[in-house]
């Protein structure tokens, strides 16, 4: 992948009894400028997210902000989880992120966790 | 120019009910806290300045009708349940023996939209012209469809006033009422248009009833040209962005936050929300409105953009 994704892999580090839990920790800013790359990275990543496959947990410590074409990406992603079976969560909003998904009410609709560990623990309870 | 509106909620007109005016009154005693008022004055000093904009005001509940006031004659865009009261007030000014030109432009004709015209009274005056402009070729259906027998007992061709449908096209800029028009097609089911109005160099974009689902960069970008360096965007705000790309995808109604997003990129000066959603009492409103400028305070990187909500009664001069 490109730079846009680190620490994949991070859940096994994290938690290391868990191994069926992919982190995903996009970067920076996510606008029109942004969001196509954003899109490209994001969604091929989701095709083993099924109930055999693996859980998601997007990271987004490292995004500054994300207007509403990034929302939409993130719901494409949500529905697209969905359809197979499988589980995508969102971790570790920093303050403004927070403020973005309750304006936008993202909150109700994506399971919201304060941090990695807290997000990797409620997705491998449901094994 | 000046924007005022008759109308400014979505899908279907709303009534403040006993509930609703008990909570208003609770809060407003709260708010004086025993405090007595040596006159009316004082009084209303206090509602004016100390009173929280929902308790002292509201929203409003009329459906979409907005009047566009400095050009040659009226200019109304859309006829819903406001465009009563808008013609009682022209009737109040002028009496009825002075015959008028009404120029309408029409984002579509779904029946919030067009529900005021049956109760417009200057339509059953003869001698008054009002020529109803829109993109869509069933105008006329719809307005015969409305009043015709058996849901309305006064049929289309029975108002007095002389009304034109006039069929125009978008893309293309016309003359009238003494402004520069253009309309945009927009994302609705049956297709809905906004309308730019341009005079004396200020221009102000009237889009109501558009989902704007930023799936396509170059529809997007086809509707940021649209809006480009106006003065004022009235823009259908009516969902949450979660609620508008999710269980109300294809619904046809846009989000607040989308609304903040296209004038930043379209460099808009005054961003006002507009068909409101019905189930929203005033308070919920006023938290939208507050959330709606915090989003515009982070995502800003440029110019300033004024944020505002439409209520049925507000003025906005350009
Ligand atoms: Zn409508
Ligand atoms: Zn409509």
């Amino acid at each position: 992948m490109n730079d846009r994704w680190v620490d994949k892999g991070m859940g096994q580090m994290l938690e290391g009894a868990v191994d069926d839990v992919r982190i995903l920790c996009p970067t920076g800013r996510i606008d029109h400028t942004s969001v196509q790359g954003f899109q490209d990275d994001l969604l091929p990543q989701l095709n083993d997210c099924h109930e055999d496959g693996v859980a998601i947990v997007l990271d987004l410590s490292k995004v500054e902000y994300m207007s509403s074409v990034g929302l939409r990406v993130l719901m494409l992603a949500a529905k697209q989880c969905k359809g197979q079976q499988g589980n995508i969560v969102v971790a570790a909003l920093s303050a403004q992120m927070q403020e973005i998904f309750h304006i936008s009410r993202f909150d109700m609709v994506f399971p919201v966790y304060e941090d990695r560990a807290a997000a990797v623990a409620a997705l491998a309870k449901k094994d | 120019m000046i924007f005022r509106f008759w109308g400014t909620r979505g899908s279907l007109p709303v009534a403040l009910s006993g509930p609703g005016v008990r909570d208003k009154v609770r809060r407003a005693l709260q708010q004086a806290a025993g405090r007595s008022f040596a006159s009316d004055t004082d009084l209303d000093q206090f509602i004016d300045n100390e009173l929280d904009f929902p308790t002292s005001h509201g929203f409003g509940g009329n459906s979409s009708c907005v009047e566009v006031v400095g050009g040659d004659n009226y200019v109304i865009c859309d006829m819903g349940s406001g465009l009563r009261q808008f013609g009682q007030q022209v009737m109040a000014d002028l009496g009825p023996g002075v015959p008028q030109r009404y120029d309408f432009f029409m984002s579509h004709v779904h029946w919030d939209h067009i529900m005021g015209l049956p109760f417009f009274a200057p339509a059953y005056i003869p001698g008054n012209e009002i020529h109803i402009h829109g993109c869509h070729d069933v105008m006329e259906e719809a307005f015969r469809r409305q009043q015709s027998d058996p849901c309305f007992p006064v049929h289309w061709d029975q108002m007095g006033a002389n009304i034109i449908l006039d069929v125009i096209q978008p893309d293309k800029t016309y003359q009238f009422g003494g402004f520069d028009v253009r309309a945009a097609k927009q994302n609705h089911a049956g297709d809905s248009y906004g309308y730019r109005f341009t005079r004396g160099g200020k221009s102000a974009v009237y889009s109501t009833d558009g989902e704007h689902t930023q799936a396509s960069e170059v529809e997007t970008k086809r509707f940021i040209d649209f809006l480009s360096g106006a003065d004022l965007l009235i823009f259908d705000a009516m969902y949450s962005m979660a609620d508008m790309v999710s269980v109300k995808q294809d619904w046809g109604h846009s989000s607040n936050i989308v609304g903040v997003d296209m004038c930043h990129r379209a460099g808009v000066a005054h961003y006002c929300m507009f068909h409101h959603e019905p189930i929203y009492d005033d308070y919920a409103l006023q938290k939208i409105l507050d959330e709606t400028r915090r989003y515009e305070e982070i995502m800003n990187r440029g110019p300033a953009l004024k944020v505002s909500m439409a209520y049925d009664g507000l003025e906005i001069e350009l």
